[in-house]
């Protein structure tokens, strides 16, 4: 679904204030895979999102999307992106929202109805569809804000920590329902976050970024099975927990340094 | 809650009346200096005819001017936030222009027409208007969350569409506060512009012409004219507001 080969992406190249953000980055992800980008704060796992959306071009490498340069992937709406902020549209109600992407590519009023009604269905705000964003808490928002997403039936799912503004308790129900809706729909998903928990609970495989530069240090696989609610408490839940944030320290790190 | 909000107004309009009323009436207060509400009342149902007539003429006016100028504010706003060049060397000239006493002009602008006629006014009152909506408007154009532009930009939306749905939507609550200081300041500037020679038919040259007539109470009436006139239109502006965006009002 996704081929990172190469990229870099320099801010300011060449001009005073160079930021290497991203250091040669190799990543694919296959169809139906669910994979985090973890790391500190500046590590560029935000931008590397945005060179896959092409929201942003690398600076060297090439990004493939469903088979294409990320650019055509982008012009045939190949991917829905989901924001930390849900960036709804005040002025609209939850079902007009949701019905936008579908808007933008033509589609008659009858289907967009339709097919936003099912979308939030699925992510369980039906009764909602006549609200508008302001009568609704953050977690119910950005549900919404996955429901757009998912409107046009992308293959892809790009999300910047979608649930970073969120209390833990909506934080979790939300991760569960995540889930349930890409098993639903088939969905890959590539899915930012500087939770470790939230990252292991959620992915097939973490990839691992570190800063200055931002390096993809080690992939991580995760296997828990079916995710329940169960499996946080699980000895495998926190052996992967243990292990992503083992490659988040870095081997250059000495752990002794680090307590001190 | 509403009773009340409506009720605390009125309670302390009222006092305030009675208050006046009792201040002139115990000190005996020149008719000329000030009269008695009860008198500007008496006076106000007697001309309640040529009050209308008057203030039709002169809403007239405010109606014109208000809609000639809220469209060229449009225009201009769009303009402006479309080439942002143009944008930044209009910004000062506008808020240096806003500045300006606009209802000075209303002498000159009456000598460059004939005296029968209402453009010197309206023109007025357009030019009033302008300022607050074209500013107002300004800033709401520019003010896009940057969630929107990179969404739109996920879709790959064409600049048009991303006017028509983010931009334009986005700056209606902004367009309308213009409006709302607008409409009041329409009809300020119409009155006032009637105090200045040529056609006689407004609110505003009816009171010059009571006060010349030391028929104080007559002027207080056409005043509370007035008053109603600017209410009547800030009311209006606020319906307007409140059909436009549903959404302000949808707040949990």
């Amino acid at each position: 679904m996704i081929e990172l080969s190469g990229v870099t992406k320099v801010f300011n190249a060449g001009r005073p204030g160079e930021v290497t953000a991203i250091a040669a980055a190799d990543l694919s992800v296959a169809a139906g895979e669910f994979v985090s980008l973890i790391g500190p704060s500046g590590c560029g796992k935000s931008t590397l999102l945005r060179l896959i959306a092409d929201l942003a071009p690398p600076t060297t490498g090439s990004v493939t999307v469903a088979g294409k340069p990320a650019s055509a992937a982008r012009k045939d709406r190949s991917y829905g992106m989901v924001f930390q902020k849900a960036g709804l549209f005040d002025w609209r109600t939850v079902q007009r929202n949701v019905e936008l992407p579908l808007e933008l590519r033509g589609v008659g009023k009858g289907e967009r109805r339709r097919r936003a009604a099912a979308m939030l269905d699925l992510v369980g705000l039906a009764e909602f569809a006549g609200h508008y964003p302001a009568q609704l808490s953050g977690g119910m928002q950005q549900r919404v804000s996955i429901a757009r997403a998912l409107a046009d039936g992308p293959p892809l799912l790009l999300m910047d920590e979608p649930f970073g503004a969120l209390d833990e308790m909506t934080r979790e129900r939300l991760q569960g329902e995540l889930l349930r809706i890409c098993d639903e729909t088939g969905t890959t998903v590539v899915f930012v976050t500087h939770s470790i928990d939230e990252a292991v609970f959620l992915s097939d495989r973490v990839a691992v970024m570190t800063a200055r530069p931002g390096r993809l240090t080690e992939i991580v696989p995760v296997s828990l099975g079916a995710r329940t609610e169960e499996v946080r408490q699980s000895p495998e839940f926190f052996a992967a927990v243990t292990e992503v944030r083992r490659a988040l320290r870095g081997p250059s790190v000495p752990v002794q340094a680090e307590q001190k | 809650m509403r009773a009340r909000a409506l009720a605390a107004p009125v309670i302390v309009g009222v006092a305030a009346l009675l208050a006046w009323e009792v201040f002139v009436r115990v000190g005996r207060v020149a008719p000329f200096v000030l009269p008695a509400p009860s008198a500007i009342f008496q006076e106000f149902l007697r001309s309640f005819d040529v009050i209308v007539r008057t203030g039709s003429a002169s809403g007239m006016n405010v109606l014109v001017g208000l809609v000639a100028g809220t469209l060229l504010a449009l225009g201009a706003a769009l303009l402006a936030s479309r080439f942002g060049l143009l944008g930044e060397v209009s910004a000062p000239v506008v808020a240096a222009a806003n500045a300006l006493p606009i209802i000075a002009l209303a002498p000159i602008l009456n000598n460059m027409f004939e005296s029968t006629s209402s453009i010197p006014r309206r023109a007025i009152v357009a030019l009033v208007v302008f300022f607050p909506i074209f500013l107002n408007t300004l800033r709401g154009l520019r003010e896009v969350d940057p969630t929107h532009t990179e969404l739109m930009d996920s879709y790959a939306a064409s600049p048009w569409a991303f006017n028509r749905l983010v931009r334009l939507p986005g700056a209606a609550p902004f367009f309308f506060t213009g409006l709302r200081q607008a409409s009041s300041l329409g009809v300020i500037a119409a009155v006032v512009s009637e105090y200045f020679g040529g056609l006689q038919n407004g609110l505003g040259s009816r009171i010059t012409a009571a006060a010349s007539n030391t028929a104080y109470p007559r002027a207080w009436a056409f005043v509370v004219g007035a008053c109603a006139l600017g209410l009547l239109f800030y009311a209006a502006a606020l319906l307007l507001e409140r059909l436009a965006t549903p959404w302000r009002r949808a707040s949990s």
